[in-house]
């Protein structure tokens, strides 16, 4: 028994060593490193390779479509990264680990109709906003919910981490969360009857709910908010370079262009 | 570098009491563990019986094919896909609660693992004695609860522990179905703080400090069933 608890004890001590040290060098070298040698390869080769941090489960932004993800982030990554003059590679990851992909120099970016929120930017910078978008409340075709303040004292379905998840564990408390991995899982488990509502993204709850019968979105938005570019909060120099590609596509139109290819205005 | 560790530790435990999503979890996890092993406990018994049975006497043919394609499905596919379609299929459009689907679920798998190791248990309990137990006379009922029973319950003990052990571990991906347990608390936390270490590491020990205290329990009991034997 002695010996276990030694034991217990000396992988403590290692874990917490081990964490002082992540904790340090996260600051500097360690993260900005690989960041700097792609974006001075981009420079000198024009074929050096982004990895693009998403998670390709929220249509029409990024999803799969034959062996590949495409979408909205996915076209505009690919048009930045011809601005900067790199290639991106797609990495395709649960939401949640994003930005611990960004912050950890895994991934170069985030992007992913990603929020801007104060949380979030203590841990990444964010780029200008490039899309704007609503969270929207998908609710039962006979559901008695009929605004946002109906709400209270419901069952709410979310994907993990999003904004729709942070809103709703805020407001109604934990109890009435229900946190799904995927934002399809929670729409399955709201047309199965197993929740109330659920809270997300306009553009993929559109597409959740032309998918699956008896579903319908509340005109009344839950939240408006803008999605925005995720880089490591030292990496200042990809972060001016996405900026100044992100305004040269704004003002030629092909953000718009692309946009408008996966959403139809009504 | 203390400093840093400090307002990491605060940032994922303190602030928001965001602690509470640990100890929420872990009550779920053990919630969990407990009744899906009862339940498995049940299952694994009375199927080691019916195929020991069948093996014996010939009886409960359908039973027994029942019993080997419920061992070859569970045993041959992941405990998260069973998972899953329990939840989303068998349950499909019927509001219930998580903590039991999670508790058929793994209670139905553990049930088949549990099976095989009563089982061996039987099996390793010498031909001879089930034979003599049937000369003097025995039914095989009486055989079993008086002579096999006794003696192959006991030797199974250890290794039932450690299907426990197991099954500990395996509710970690109850997260699917979206209940919070330990894992998915932990999960949580790195949602809302984006650092990776703090909560992963914190869910890790805390499972390992479960699983060395159920491996103490295991090393007792192993060393009191040593004394019965002598």
């Amino acid at each position: 028994m002695k010996k276990k608890i030694i034991a217990l004890l000396m992988t403590t001590v290692t874990c917490l060593s081990l964490a002082a040290c992540s904790g340090s060098s996260s600051g500097a070298d360690s993260e900005s490193a690989p960041a700097e040698e792609t974006t001075d390869e981009a420079a000198e080769s024009g074929s050096a390779k982004l990895i693009m941090a998403t998670n390709a489960e929220f249509p029409p932004y990024e999803y799969h479509d034959n062996d590949q993800i495409v979408g909205i982030d996915a076209e505009i990554a690919e048009a930045l990264a011809k601005e900067i003059g790199a290639e991106v590679e797609i990495e395709d990851i649960a939401f949640d680990s994003i930005i611990p992909e960004v912050t950890s120099g895994k991934a170069d970016f985030g992007m992913a109709g990603m929020t801007v929120t104060e949380d979030r930017k203590k841990s990444v910078n964010f780029t200008d906003t490039y899309a704007s978008a609503k969270q929207v409340i998908i609710v039962t075709e006979d559901s008695d919910i009929a605004s946002p303040d109906d709400l209270e004292g419901k069952v709410v379905g979310v994907q993990t981490g999003t904004t729709g998840d942070i809103y709703i564990s805020d407001e109604l408390g934990d109890d009435a969360v229900e946190r799904y991995a995927k934002g399809m899982e929670a729409v399955q488990a709201l047309s199965q009857n197993k929740i109330d509502a659920v809270v997300i993204d306009n553009e993929p709850a559109k597409v959740y709910v032309s998918e699956n019968e008896g579903l319908k979105i509340l005109d009344t938005a839950y939240a408006e908010e803008e999605y925005a570019i995720a880089v490591a909060l030292d990496n200042t120099e990809l972060l001016d370079k996405l900026n100044a590609a992100l305004k040269t596509l704004k003002d030629n139109g092909t953000i718009d262009e692309i946009v408008g290819k996966y959403i139809k205005t009504e | 570098m203390w400093e840093n560790f400090k307002s990491q530790f605060i940032l994922n435990f303190v602030d928001d009491n965001r602690w509470h999503y640990l100890t929420d979890g872990l009550f779920i996890t053990l919630e969990i563990t407990v009744f899906a092993a009862l339940l498995g406990l049940v299952l694994g018994f009375i199927i080691a019986v019916i195929r020991h049975n069948h093996e014996k006497t010939g009886k409960l043919k359908i039973a027994n094919a029942l019993c080997s394609l419920y061992l070859t499905i569970i045993r041959g596919t992941p405990v998260v896909v069973q998972l899953m379609i329990i939840y989303f299929v068998v349950f499909g459009s019927v509001r219930i609660d998580k903590v039991l689907v999670a508790v058929i679920a793994f209670g139905i798998n553990s049930g088949a693992y549990q099976a095989e190791i009563f089982r061996s248990g039987i099996q390793s309990i010498p031909k001879g004695q089930y034979e003599a137990g049937r000369t003097l006379g025995f039914s095989y009922r009486q055989t079993m609860l008086t002579v096999i029973m006794p003696q192959a319950l006991r030797s199974v003990v250890p290794t039932l522990l450690n299907e426990l052990i197991a099954l500990l571990k395996e509710t970690s991906v109850a997260g699917y179905i979206a209940l919070g347990d330990l894992t998915k608390g932990g999960d949580i936390i790195r949602s809302r703080t984006y650092s990776a270490f703090m909560p992963l590491i914190a869910v890790a020990l805390i499972y390992l400090t479960l699983v060395l205290i159920m491996e103490s329990i295991v090393k007792r009991i192993e060393r009191r069933l040593k004394k019965n034997e002598r």
